[in-house]
């Protein structure tokens, strides 16, 4: 093989662009987030056996798929950091990662605020909790080890290895904590079959799911105009 | 992959394990420290209520984790002393025979860990291990693999950070998950006599994990290499 070093380049030519101004992409993300919230509270109806502890599902699953996306993006832009040696691609998998982290971290505080009042308990070593608090715990050890490497391409490299590994990792996780027994609700709405979950409700948690999506974009985008800001000013440092 | 990949990983597994036979340092270390982990978790519970059949696989697999990572530590750390490392790297063979050769002897570290830590638990705790030598082995063989494979990349990683050895764990650690559940579950249903069917499910698991992350370390190796 050849050294791959050599295929990584410094840094790419093009300097990042200035994020001045109002950033319009953020504040409809923001303003998304609530109405799907003004809709999850005024708008749904009340779970019938779990009342309103359930509305709580209507950020904890969007949340949990965008922390999903998040770390898919992660794995995708490290396999093609270390193709084609291209930083832009890091800092994607960066600010992903970042993002990523936050938003498992709203799963995680979610989750056993609805699971006190309707499993009885605020933690179960469940397949899916212990999956989610193992990718926080992936995830945070990726954000660890970016902060533990000067050198520039030498990080891109190496955490694009650890975001590859980690999503290979996940399966084998799930696996293996799936073999103990799990307490957590069956899927209502991401099966074979058609969801489960009445219209009313349905639509709200689909309104707010691209609410977060957009959320996750916005994140993301701000981060990786920061990381890039970042990028130019050690580049001109001459770091 | 060409057989001067294995010949060039056995010379570097030969070199390591000839350090470590001569000093012996990380070894006396990983098997006091095996031993000692062995006697404490003992005293961390109540033998009255917790039959020590019951507490034995948590305890060993437990204990291989944390001793192995002792010896993976090292692994890269003694390349570190006078750029050692460049010369491997400036020898005319493929960047997968250095992760190769440290990858076995790492394993050969651990196994010989197991090898005192597997009858010390069958002393200390009255279980009947050695009874089940021959699957016992498997499980161990199959989770020491996994849990190295893993362990010698990232150690590779890990000594070219500022963190160091401080890293290792935090990287390692959610890696042996599916290595550590499998293998501690399968050594209670041995202990406990089941039949050998309730074991094929977490041995199959550990089979896949040791492929998918040989393969999976072997090929990012190159990548984690500072020139």
């Amino acid at each position: 093989m050849n050294s791959p070093a050599s295929a990584t380049p410094a840094y790419d030519a093009t300097p990042p662009k200035s994020a001045g101004g109002i950033d319009w992409l953020f504040l409809i993300a923001v303003l998304a987030i609530a109405a799907a919230l003004a809709r999850v509270i005024y708008y749904t109806p009340f779970e019938a056996v779990q009342g309103p502890a359930q509305k709580i599902f209507y950020l904890h699953l969007p949340a949990a798929l965008c922390a999903f996306m998040a770390f898919g993006v992660v794995a995708l832009a490290g396999i093609g950091h270390l193709w084609l040696g291209d930083l832009r691609l890091d800092r994607a998998a960066e600010s992903s990662a970042e993002v990523g982290v936050i938003f498992t971290t709203v799963v995680l505080i979610t989750g056993p605020l609805w699971a006190r009042p309707v499993w009885g308990t605020w933690w179960t070593w469940d397949a899916r909790l212990t999956l989610t608090l193992f990718l926080w715990f992936i995830y945070v050890g990726y954000l660890v080890l970016r902060g533990a490497i000067d050198d520039r391409a030498l990080r891109a490299r190496y955490s694009a290895v650890l975001g590859i590994l980690g999503s290979l990792l996940i399966p084998f996780i799930h696996l293996s904590v799936y073999l103990f027994r799990t307490l957590h609700p069956r899927p209502i709405v991401i099966k074979p079959s058609a969801p489960s979950l009445p219209p009313e409700m349905l639509t709200t948690l689909i309104i707010s799911f691209v609410a977060f999506t957009l959320f996750y974009i916005a994140l993301v985008r701000q981060r990786y105009r920061l990381a890039a800001e970042r990028d130019l000013l050690e580049l001109e440092e001459g770091r | 992959m060409a057989p001067s990949t294995i010949s060039a990983a056995l010379l570097i597994a030969r070199k390591d394990l000839a350090i470590e036979f001569r000093t012996r340092t990380a070894f006396f270390s990983a098997a006091i420290f095996a031993l000692l982990g062995i006697v404490i978790f003992y005293f961390a519970w109540d033998p009255t209520a917790v039959a020590p059949v019951d507490l034995a696989p948590g305890v060993l697999w437990g204990i291989f984790t944390f001793s192995g990572l002792l010896g993976l530590q090292r692994s890269f750390g003694i390349e570190q002393a006078d750029r050692a490392i460049d010369s491997l790297l400036g020898a005319p063979i493929p960047r997968e025979s250095i992760y190769l050769g440290k990858a076995i002897a790492n394993l050969a570290f651990v196994v010989a860990v197991q090898l005192i830590a597997i009858p010390a638990v069958q002393l200390f705790y009255g279980v009947p291990l050695l009874e089940h030598a021959g699957t016992l082995a498997i499980i161990a063989l199959l989770a020491a693999i996994g849990l190295v494979a893993v362990g010698t990349l990232f150690s590779a990683m890990a000594v070219n950070t500022k963190l160091a050895e401080m890293l290792l764990p935090v990287l390692s650690l959610p890696f042996f998950v599916p290595v550590v559940i499998p293998a501690a579950q399968a050594t209670a249903r041995l202990l406990a006599g089941r039949p050998t069917d309730e074991l094929v499910g977490w041995l199959k698991l550990l089979i896949a994990f040791d492929i998918v992350f040989v393969a999976a370390c072997t090929l990012a190796f190159p990548y984690t290499i500072e020139e």
